[in-house]
Parts: structure tokens; sequence; C-alpha cells
């Protein structure tokens, strides 16, 4: 057992040694290696950041929202439709919902405000108070004092006493939302009384909800029904489909890396393929030489994994994916200002190792094996 | 002690350019005997070295090491063997370039997983004793052709074998350093070691530490003579 | 949902093993025919040359299948939320009828791999090679093995449609709810614990007998893979429950899940460690021991039996700590 150690250290100590005189080969292949894993974690950390915020937006969002149109566009609604919505048959309730953005001057940053909805009781909020998501006092200096001080639209100043600040679990939730009480809304926004952004059915039972719309059109002329499950599925159907074209194209660049990968395997140089004869020469056998090969590609392949993927943490979740965003920047016409939480998934990590190691170790087996059967004698010619 | 017996060599067996390099060869080497294999070139002298070393299997034929059979064993087995038995002086050194003279000298022990420390220590002793002492960390291609053999033959020996085996150990050198790879011989012959050499060399067969030279043509035996020792 | 990553990462690995597997089994067809270990012709020395790229293909596949058969259960627990119904693996696996029997397809290929990789390394230890005509037997009836994976799989994953209303652990694993999976829940629970520990002590007597004669190891294998069934027939009925703290909740996934300190892994590890190398040595036993494996052979089938001693013992273990750590009382 501790010759086995000993042995493989042994190997090792080779193995670095034969890379170390081969750099630039090396550094090549662990270049290439290094790029493809980070973009393909790029794009699956990304899209499953994504697919979490909306899954956890979805699971607190009304069945149905209720949107007025005017000339093609959304506008507020009228409060006055809430009667005959809440009395079709299914419709456990219907509420008013008051929401939209405060862009802040002073910092460039835009704000998430929010009228909580009254069946809401934890996040009840009183007239001149607030609750803030956890995005707002990095942007925002609140103090000791517990101050929120906002300009409003028209240019007044309000002040709030912040009440409570949101943990952080989904930064799009919650960091830069700001919930304030609906009569301080109004008054920040001008708003009259009776309107509302939108507004919200909560439906019994999720199968009625064709029948339910029907109805509710002819209640509501000139408006717009979203229903949570389109949202999904347009939620899925634009990440899914934009991962999975960018998954298409990087299976191409695995493949080539696959074939690069083998290329240089198999393409041993004249002075590695004496060494192994060599080596094979003096006492080792072809089970040694595939050891040492074996490490060589486990050095390669964990080192420009472990690289790639801490690469593609940092580029998603702290430079907000920055180089992918022109091609899966979908989701931004619904949520213009979007960061991601850190999250990794040890189910996504396993399988990106399996798109990235499984077709180096694949491509590079033939190769190496073959390496490794150079006969003893040939050193001898 | 190596027999063997009615062995044969054949290169590209199966194909249009196979070709017997050894053609049924039977003959005995050991007993602390240095021996020289001698014959024009092309007559199948280093194939038969690869034979005797279990470099390379016959094709047919047996091959016996203090009575057990060997010539069927798998590679694992064979080189398991090998390994402790003999130690290998080739004609172009064949050292790896980039390594130390040290590693280099370590590198059939590496399979083995002894300690480290004390195969360092081994491997600085033997280089030490062929006057290498002060090289042992420097990188190989620095080192001139007579101390590149040394490290050789310091590499072959790391395993402590019973057999050195070398072809055409001194076609690379000039005559001083012929003479010093006799002495090196001698030494090793005086602690008991069997040395197996193939020559073009008269000043090899004619020396005075070799016990048997044996003459090889178009694969086969066709002499054995008591060397300048013996006689 | 073929275009689900972890989907395509599984299909990737199945594809290369399918691949692995026929190819090496062409290879094994000719080897069997044509091995003679102790000639020195080309064609022997190409055949030896070959078996080292099939053994190291083959500890690949082994990898791969293991890690495959991980990802196959954690991505069937993460693809619940889209089924309407399934609350964990057991909902996705239920989707349609090929989920479960690839599951144990799959993991039947893993044991078949694991019990060739000991046979190959047993084979390795005799001068002569002794088992490489039976190994590479092996090696050809594991391929419909592998082919049967391949395509049970495909048609799993093909046939996935997010409109299927399954049923899930709460559903199939309720003792009244008829099926298999009903009947392994509705298992006495004190029967199940016999079976569990009561197991233990028929396996730690058996590998006395398997210590010294080969009808023992025989027997020793066939009450590994026994035991391997009542040990994860023991987890759905007893285990699960008193893990979950929850009377009726009988699920061997819940388990693998982080909210249980993935608990799950530490009973299933040791599980497979043990049954493989349990089989690994019955495999080893069905033919009388090769003279040439006289000396070698008979301290690897100790660490063998040893392995899977361990194995089981710490699949007890386990199993009982999460009994005593629970706040569940089920009997008294
Ligand atoms: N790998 C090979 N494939 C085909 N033929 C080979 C191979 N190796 C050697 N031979 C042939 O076998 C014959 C014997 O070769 P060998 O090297 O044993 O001769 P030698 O006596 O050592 O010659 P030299 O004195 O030139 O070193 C030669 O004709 C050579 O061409
Ligand atoms: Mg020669």
């Amino acid at each position: 057992m501790i010759r086995q150690v000993a042995r493989q250290r042994y190997l090792i100590d080779f193995t670095l040694a034969s890379m170390m005189r081969r750099k630039v080969k090396n550094v090549v292949l662990f270049g290439v290696y290094f790029l493809i894993v980070f973009v393909l974690a790029s794009v699956m950390l990304f899209g499953s950041a994504i697919r979490r915020e909306a899954a956890l937006l979805l699971a607190n969002a009304p069945e149905v929202t209720v949107q007025k149109l005017v000339m093609g566009r959304h506008d507020m609604i009228s409060g006055e439709h809430l009667e005959a919505l809440s009395a079709i048959r299914g419709v456990r309730r219907a509420e008013g919902r008051l929401w939209g953005y405060l862009f802040d001057r002073g910092n460039g940053a835009n704000y998430t405000m929010m009228v909580p909805p009254a069946s809401d009781t934890t996040h009840a909020v009183g007239p001149g108070e607030a609750i803030v998501g956890s995005g707002i006092d990095r942007v925002k200096t609140i103090g000791r004092n517990e101050y929120l001080f906002l300009i409003a639209p028209s240019g007044r100043f309000f002040k709030f006493t912040v009440k409570e600040r949101l943990p952080e679990g989904s930064g799009l939730v919650a960091a830069d939302l700001v919930l304030i009480s609906e009569a301080d809304y109004r008054a920040l926004f001008d708003l009259p009384d009776g309107v509302y952004t939108d507004l919200a059915l909560s439906i019994r039972n999720e199968k009625e909800v064709a029948t339910i719309l029907g109805k509710a059109a002819k209640a509501v002329p000139n408006s717009r029904f979203v229903t949570r499950s389109s949202i999904a599925r347009t939620y899925e159907s634009i990440f899914t489909w934009r991962e999975g074209v960018l998954l298409a194209l990087l299976g191409a660049a695995i493949l080539s890396f696959a074939i690069l990968a083998f290329d240089k395997a198999s393409g041993l140089s004249a002075e590695e393929r004496r060494e192994i004869g060599i080596l094979k020469a003096v006492g080792w056998e072809t089970s040694d030489v595939l050891t040492s090969k074996f490490w060589e590609g486990a050095l390669i392949s964990l080192g420009a994994f472990l690289i790639g993927l801490i690469a593609a943490y940092a580029h998603v979740f702290f430079f907000q994916a920055g180089l992918l965003e022109p091609v899966l920047k979908g989701w931004a016409v619904l949520y213009p200002d979007f960061r991601l939480t850190p999250h990794i998934d040890p189910l996504q990590v396993t399988t990106l190792a399996f798109f990235t190691i499984v077709p180096y170790t694949a491509a590079t087996i033939i190769p190496i094996w073959r390496a490794a059967i150079t006969d003893p004698d040939t050193v001898m010619r | 002690m190596i027999e063997l017996q009615d062995v044969t060599k054949v290169y590209n067996e199966g194909r249009q350019n196979a070709f017997a390099a050894i053609r049924g060869v039977g003959i005995t080497v050991g007993n602390d005997l240095t021996a020289v294999f001698k014959g024009p070139s092309g007559s199948g002298k280093t194939t038969l070295l690869t034979l005797i070393g279990c470099l390379a299997r016959p094709t047919s034929g047996r091959v016996t090491l203090n009575g057990e059979t060997i010539s069927g064993l798998p590679e694992k087995f064979l080189t398991e063997i090998r390994r402790k038995t003999f130690g290998f002086v080739f004609q172009r050194f064949n050292l790896i370039r980039g390594l130390s003279a040290r590693e280099n000298v370590m590198l059939p022990a590496y399979p083995l997983g002894l300690d480290h420390a004390a195969l360092t220590r081994r491997a600085d002793e033997l280089l030490d004793h062929l006057g290498l002492g002060s090289k042992g960390g420097l990188s190989v291609e620095h080192l001139s052709g007579g101390e590149a053999q040394r490290v050789a033959i310091a590499r072959a020996l790391v395993n402590d074998p019973e057999y050195v085996i070398a072809d055409e150990p001194t076609a690379n050198l000039d005559t001083k350093l012929t003479a010093q790879f006799l002495d090196i011989v001698r030494t090793l012959r005086a602690e008991g070691k069997t040395v197996i050499m193939t020559s073009h060399d008269p000043r090899i067969w004619q020396a005075d530490i070799v016990d048997r030279v044996i003459t090889l043509e178009d694969g086969l035996l066709t002499a054995d003579e008591r060397g300048a020792h013996a006689a | 949902m073929i275009f689900h990553p972890p989907i395509l990462a599984i299909l990737l690995a199945s594809t290369l093993s399918l691949v692995t597997l026929v190819w090496a089994s062409g290879f094994a067809a000719r080897l069997v025919r044509k091995w003679d270990v102790a000639s020195g012709h080309a064609g022997q020395i190409a055949l030896e040359k070959r078996t080292y790229l099939v053994s190291t293909a083959l500890v690949f596949v082994l990898a791969l299948e293991a890690v495959s058969l991980i990802l196959f259960t954690e991505n069937a627990e993460r693809m619940s939320v889209l089924f309407v119904g399934a609350m964990c693996a057991i909902g996705t696996l239920n989707v349609n009828a090929y989920g479960f029997p690839a599951l144990i397809l799959k993991v039947a290929l893993f044991f078949g791999a694991a019990v060739w990789l000991i046979v190959n390394h047993a084979d390795g230890l005799g001068r002569d090679y002794p088992l490489t005509r039976f190994k590479y037997g092996l090696l050809i009836a594991l391929s419909p093995l592998v082919v049967a994976v391949a395509a049970v799989q495909f048609a799993y994953f093909y046939n996935l449609r997010a409109d299927v209303i399954t049923s899930c652990c709460s559903r199939v694993f309720v003792p009244n709810a008829g099926g298999l999976e009903a009947d392994l829940s509705s298992l006495d629970p004190a029967f199940a614990l016999g079976l569990l520990f009561g197991g233990l002590g028929v396996i730690a007597v058996l590998a006395l007998a398997a210590l010294r004669w080969r009808a023992g190891r025989l027997a020793y294998a066939a009450v590994s893979l026994v035991y391997f069934a009542a040990g994860i027939s023991a987890v759905i009925s007893v285990v699960s429950p008193y893990i979950y703290e929850q009377f009726h909740h009988h699920c061997p996934f819940c388990i693998l899940k982080p909210e249980y300190g993935y608990i799950g892994y530490w009973l299933y590890l040791p599980l497979f460690v043990g049954t493989s190398a349990g089989l690994g040595l019955g495999a080893l036993s069905l033919k009388r021991t090769p003279a040439s494996l006289q000396e070698a052979l008979p301290p690897f089938r100790r660490r063998l039996i040893l392995t899977s001693l361990a194995g089981f013992g710490l699949f007890g273990a386990v199993a009982l700590t999460a009994i005593l750590r629970s706040n569940l009382i089920m009997f008294g």
C-alpha cells in the first residue's frame, strides 16, 4: 500500500518534470481547455441562475395578471373591475397591485417600488415606513438612523423609516426592492386613487384558468391576461432555447477540442517517443507509462476545469456575465435590472465535468495507450 | 544463468517484410563471466541481447533464467524480472534530457516505489563510485560523452542487477574512454556481476577481462571461443 | 427534454460506454479464440498489448457509469419540478414506464463493470494470466447489458413529457397502493429491521465460511446480492421514515437530498461497495483456483471479503445511527 502511494508519487514527479519540459504544447492545450470550460460554465451558471431567480419569482406570482392595454401598451388599470373579477366562480381573490420602478439620479440605481398586497401580512408597512431589499443598502447608505430618502419623479423629497431589511435570498426578488404603503406610493408617483399597475387574480384550481380567462375577458375589455404558466413557459423556452443553441455551438467546440487533444496526444514528438522507449527499456512497464500519462491528463484536466470554473463563477456573478449578455439577454426585456445571486449546484458541476473531462479523456485514451505500448527494444536501434 | 534453447526472433512476423534475425540459437551465459558477441553488422547481435535481457520475447524457443522458464511470461512479469536481474547500457546512452544525472539514475527504480531518501542516497553512491560525485544535480545534456556513459552505467546498476548488458558500449568513445570503460567492467566483474556485451571493437574482445567471445553470423552462432582472460 | 444538459451528459456517458463495450466484445471474441499466453508470436503480443487498452477503457467505463448513476438520480430529483405530481426522483422516474427499468439496469451495469475489474485485477496476479479467457467471456456477457442500458435510458429520456401527471413517493410508497413499491413499504418494520441487522449476522458468518471454502464464497456472493435488495427494502420500509421522521414517508431517494445531510449517499455508497466486492468474490470462485493463483489469490480474496464486510457493516452502522438519532418512534 505504502509502496503503491510512493510509486504514484514518483510517477507524478516524473510527469510534472516531463510536462515542464514541453511547456508550449501543454500551455496551448491548457489554454484551450480552460476557455472551453470557462464558456461552458458561464452559460450553465448563468442559465441556471436566471432560472432559479425566475422560479423564485414565479412561486410568488399570481396565477393570472390583468393588464390594461392602451394602443397596445401597458397602462394603469382601474380598480373598479375588481368586483366583477372576484365574482367569477373559481377566483379566490382579486387584488389591485401597485409596482413600478424609481430611478435614483443620485447614484444611477433603479429601485423596484412596490406596495405589499393586503394578503401579505408579514410585510405590512404603515405610512412613512419602508421595507428594503438587501441591494438598497449597498447603493444607498441608510445608516444607523434607519432613514431612507427618495426623490419622487416630480422632484419632491420623501423620507421613510426603514422598518425591516429583507434577507439576501434571491437577488432578483429582493435586492432592489422597496416596499412602501399604498398612500405613500400614490403620493410618490402622483397617482390618483383607484388605479393600479395591474390586477392579480388568485385562482382556486389551476385547471379552471382557461374558463376563468374567457369570463374575465368579457368583464374587463381592452386588457391582456398573463398567466403564471405562460410566463413560466416563456422563461423556460427563452432560456432553454438560447442555452440549447449555445450548447450546440459549444458541442462543436468541444468536438474540435477533443480532436485537438487527440492530435496532441497522438502527435508525440520523436523526443517523447524516445523517452517512452527509454523508460520501457530501463524497467518501466506499460501500466507505469499509462499511469504517468494518466496523471498528465488529470493534472491538465482538473487544473483547467477548476480554474475555468472559478473564472466563470466570477464572470457570471461578479461581472454580470458581461461576455454573454448579447447572446443570452432575452430576460432583460422582462426585468431591466438583474443581479444574480451567487449559487453553485453540484449537479451542474458534475454535468460540466462530463462535457469537458469525459471527451478529453475519451479522446486521449487511445493515443496514450499507443505511446505506452512502445516496445522496449526500440531504443537499441 | 540464462539459457536460450532453439530461440528464433522474426521481425514483422506475418507480413511481407518478415525477417528472421535470430534463427534457432542455443546458448548459455552467466556464471560470473564477461562475454562479448561479435559479428558483422546485421548479424543479429543486438537482437540476441534483447532476447537474453528479456527486452523482447522470442518468436519461438525457450528462455530460462536459473532454470525457470521466462519466455512465456506476459510483459508485466517479464518486466518485473528484467528490472531486478538486468541493467542495460545502450550505445547511444539514452539518458532523458532535462532531468538531472541523479534523476536519470533513479529512473528504473521509480515503479518500485522505494523510499525516496534511500533511493537518492543509492544513486549518489553509484555516481560517486563512478567518479561523478559532483555532477549529480547537473542536467544530463551538459555532460561529456564519457560522463554520460558513466551516468548510464550508474542507471544500469541502480537496482543492483546480477547482469549488466551493454550494446556497443564503446562505439562512441575514444581510446582513453574505452580504457576507462574497461576498468569499470573490471570492477563490476570483481563484484561478481556478469557483463554481456556486443562489440565491433577488437580492443573489447581482446581485452584481458573478457572470458568468452561468441561470433554470430546471419542469425546463427558460428564460434564460441575463450577470451583473453580465460586464455 | 433530451436537450437538458444533465440528460445530454448521461446520454454521452452511455454512448461512450456502449461504443467501448461493443468494441471490446469484438476484441474479446477474437481473444477468446486466439489467446495463448506462452506464445511469442506477433499475434499474441499484439493481443496482449491490446488488453491494456481494454482494461484502461473499462476503468473509464466504470467511472463513467458510477458518476452517471449519481447524475441520473440527482437529475431525476431536480427535474421533478417540471412534472405535475412529482416531488422527488420517484415522480420523475415514474413519468414513463422506462424510468425504473433504466435505473435498475444501470445499477446492474455498475456491478457488472465492478466485477469485471475485480476479475481483471485477480487475473493480473497470476504469471500466466489464468483468468483471461474467463474475463473476456464475462466482457462479452456484459455487452447486451450495456446495449440495454443505452436503449432503455434513451427511451426514458426521449419519452419524458412535461404534460404527464405522474405519481410520486407520497403515492407510490404507500402500503395499500398495490405494486412492488407498495409491498416494500408495507413490509413489516420489525421484519425489515430483522432483515437489515440479522442479514449482517448471516453475512458475517458466511464471511468466515468464505475464507475457507469455495462454496462459502459462492454463497457469500449470492447473499451479498440478496442483502443488497434487502438493504434497499429496509431503507424503504423503516430507515427512511426514521430519517424523515414521518411515519408514512417511504422514499429511497429523498434521503439523498441535502436537507437530510446527504445521508443517502452514506447508506448507498457502502452498500454498493459491499455488494460489488461480494459479487467479485463470487465471480472469482466460479472456477477452481488456477495453479498460478494458488498463492496470490487467497490474500486478494481476503481483502475482498474484508472490503465487502466493511461496506455492509458501514451501511448497517449508518442505518442504525439514523434510527437512533431520529425522534420518530415506530415501536413501543
Ligand atoms: N524492428 C525491426 N524490424 C525489422 N527488421 C529489423 C528490426 N530490427 C532489426 N532488424 C533486422 O534484423 C537484423 C539484425 O539486426 P541487429 O540489430 O540485431 O544486428 P546487429 O548485429 O546488432 O547489427 P549492428 O552490428 O549493425 O548493430 C538486421 O538485418 C536488421 O535489419
Ligand atoms: Mg547492433
